[in-house]
């Protein structure tokens, strides 16, 4: 186990810069998630931590170890691949036992590492099979096998789940989670998938654009997102955002499109008039008699809650109610968002005001 | 219903038996496989019948040959030449296909790092198999002449050598001589498809042994060379196959001299049959090519069989 540093990281393909300086510590025995959309540079980030990118500018140490110049094989790490990249030829035990064989580890050495890490996952039974033998969910545990049976500083995750269907996504969260609990391993974590971060990490880090947008606990990121993009990346369904004005006279409110006017807590400071986007989540709409007069368009029901996309002030938004309703599309109701749980950013920085 | 069901059942009664047989399942299906059987019966089966049975007969060019069981085979038997070619055949495939192996893999391996130009160098790797088959086999004989052979030149100006080499007038010369022939010809059929081979294997596989810690001779041995092996068999069966085969080579360059030294199987079935008009013994010779033929393949069955690994499904 160890801590890592990332320090003002930069990364080019050619003269395209895809990493713009990131920094982010992470202690150890910490589970750290990397969240972002596609493109945003997290899986680079993570194979620049494995050793397989060159790092431009920056340093990354392991442990007190800077690894800039360390070849992957020497830094002590495990990654598990989004393909699993288990060696097709080799058993689910010998995959497991790889590494150990490659350092010269006995026989006698691997078969006791390798069976502590099989029971661990409960592959005892299958460790004689081959690859193309097992099913999506025992070869994702195989894969984390083999970097168990290493007992590195550091594990890597490259989007480890995103092959998998979705009931198999969410009992392997919790495996994975399990684990780390186990373990205490520190682990870098990459995903697209927000619901992961939310519920794995113990850290979220939202990459977007090759920068850090925002880093802290799930609920921290949840409760106060610092910009827009966070707001909108963090939570599903995503935030929903109007754009309007503030208005202080008297008591603060939010004038919105088409004159809608939305409840606020307390204005910032010099905000009068001020373009800004009003942002409120789903979940935090209630039916009240003071509320928006909003349009029903859409009823989403899933049973334990209920998803109503309505329109507002001429604005699609979206609105989850735990309780049930008998909503019919047309129907026009009056939506409350609950003001101390609502959101307002700059309109031109996107920053949270 | 019933009203409109009963014309149709009696037009079908009507319909001629050409017409039912179109709508038989049975009838089309073997319709549609007659021209590949007749393609097959006339261009492979015929001929490998008639080969079989005239290597048992006496036939000459423009005679009818008489049936005389297995008289050729026991005159081959004794016959000293045909030995000869029967280990010159061997020698031939064994020396060119471990060599055409050793180059096409190492090529292989090559022209999958990242190369510059690389497109141009798989271009120029594959020029050998592009150019006909004589016209390189002419080339070498250029190269080889006792005259004005290039290397024997080059070799005199460089102060290596005082005589020109004689390529083609001494037999083990001459063996070395078109086995080279062959492996330049040879040589980029295997690497392109080892090559080929290469690009399958997933990169994130290499990027799990870097690491677990493989060093790249580790990685070669461990990953490459078994995610490597059917395409391998594959390879290398079509290889020893066409090189036991061959024929325009030796042809062109030697028609099997010095002194029967650079003979193939096929060369010598070719000049008894054709040259010498003994149809007969040329099929015979053509014949016991066979029994090295199919246990080329035998073994090649038995090796590209799908290894454990390559089977899918559970038990």
């Amino acid at each position: 186990m160890s801590s890592v540093q990332i320090r003002d990281v930069r990364k080019s393909f050619g003269n395209f810069e895809v990493l713009h300086g990131v920094s982010i510590p992470i202690e150890d025995g910490q589970f750290v998630v990397l969240v972002g959309p596609s493109g945003c540079g997290k899986s680079t980030l993570l194979r620049m931590l494995a050793g397989l990118e060159n790092i431009t500018s920056g340093t990354i140490s392991i442990g007190d170890r800077v690894v800039n110049n360390i070849q992957p094989k020497e830094r002590d790490i495990a990654m598990v691949f989004q393909n699993y990249a288990l060696y097709p030829h080799m058993t689910v035990g010998e995959n497991m036992g790889f590494s150990l064989k490659l350092r010269n580890a006995g026989s006698d050495e691997i078969n006791k590492r390798v069976k502590r890490a099989a029971e661990i996952l409960a592959l005892t039974p299958l460790l004689e099979r081959y690859p193309r033998q097992l099913s999506g969910g025992q070869r994702q545990r195989v894969a984390m096998g083999r970097a168990i049976v290493r007992d590195p500083q550091v594990f890597l995750f490259d989007e480890p789940l995103s092959n998998l269907d979705a009931k198999l996504r969410v009992a392997m969260r919790t495996e994975i989670k399990e684990l780390h609990q186990r373990l205490k391993t520190t682990t870098v974590y990459v995903t697209h998938d927000q619901i992961e971060a939310m519920t794995m990490a113990d850290k979220i880090v939202v990459m977007h654009d090759g920068i850090v947008e925002q880093m802290g606990t799930p609920l921290e990121l949840y409760d106060k997102p610092e910009n827009q993009f966070v707001a909108g990346f963090i939570g599903s369904p995503a935030m929903n955002f109007l754009k309007g004005h503030v208005r202080v006279n008297g008591v603060a409110t939010f004038e919105g499109p088409n004159g809608v006017k939305l409840p606020l807590k307390n204005a910032p400071a010099n905000s009068d008039g001020k373009p800004v986007v009003y942002g409120v989540r789903p979940e935090h709409f209630t039916i009240a008699d003071d509320g928006a007069d909003a349009e029903i368009v859409v009823v989403e029901p899933t049973g334990s809650e209920t998803q109503v996309f309505a329109k507002v002030g001429g604005e699609q938004v979206v609105a989850v109610f735990r309780e049930r309703h008998t909503f019919k599309p047309g129907d026009k109701v009056k939506l409350k968002p609950d003001p101390s749980l609502v959101h307002l950013f700059d309109e031109a920085t996107g920053k949270r005001m | 219903m019933a009203v409109i069901a009963e014309p149709v059942a009696a037009e079908i009664k009507r319909s001629s038996l050409w017409s039912r047989a179109f709508e038989s399942r049975n009838f089309l299906g073997a319709m549609f496989m007659v021209p590949a059987i007749a393609i097959l019966i006339l261009f492979l089966a015929y001929p490998l019948l008639l080969g079989l049975w005239l290597g048992m007969t006496d036939t000459k060019i423009g005679g009818v040959g008489r049936y005389i069981g297995f008289a050729n085979f026991v005159s081959l038997a004794k016959d000293s030449v045909f030995w000869l070619s029967v280990f010159n055949t061997i020698f031939y495939t064994v020396a060119a296909s471990v060599v055409k192996f050793a180059i096409g893999l190492y090529l292989a391996l090559l022209l999958n790092e990242r190369l510059p130009f690389k497109s141009m160098i798989r271009a120029i790797v594959l020029l050998p198999f592009v150019v006909p088959t004589v016209l390189s086999a002419i080339a070498f004989w250029w190269i080889y002449d006792s005259q004005f052979s290039i290397i024997s030149w080059v070799l005199i100006k460089a102060g290596l050598i005082t005589r020109y080499i004689d390529f083609l007038g001494d037999p083990w010369n001459a063996r070395w001589s078109v086995v080279v022939a062959n492996i330049w010809r040879g040589v980029p059929f295997v690497a392109i498809t080892l090559l080929a081979g290469l690009q399958t294997i997933s990169p994130s596989l290499y990027e799990a042994a870097n690491l677990d810690g493989a060093t790249n001779l580790q990685r070669f041995r461990h990953i490459t060379l078994p995610m490597l092996s059917p395409i391998i068999a594959v390879v290398m069966t079509f290889s020893v196959l066409m090189t036991f085969t061959d024929f325009q080579l030796i042809y062109t360059i030697t028609r099997g001299g010095p002194i029967n030294a650079t003979h193939l199987m096929a060369t010598l079935s070719f000049q008894r049959a054709i040259t010498g008009g003994n149809l007969g013994e040329g099929a015979a010779i053509s014949n016991a090519m066979i029994p090295f033929l199919v246990a080329a393949i035998l073994l090649s069955f038995f090796g590209l069989q799908r290894s454990r690994w390559q089977q899918g499904g559970r038990d």
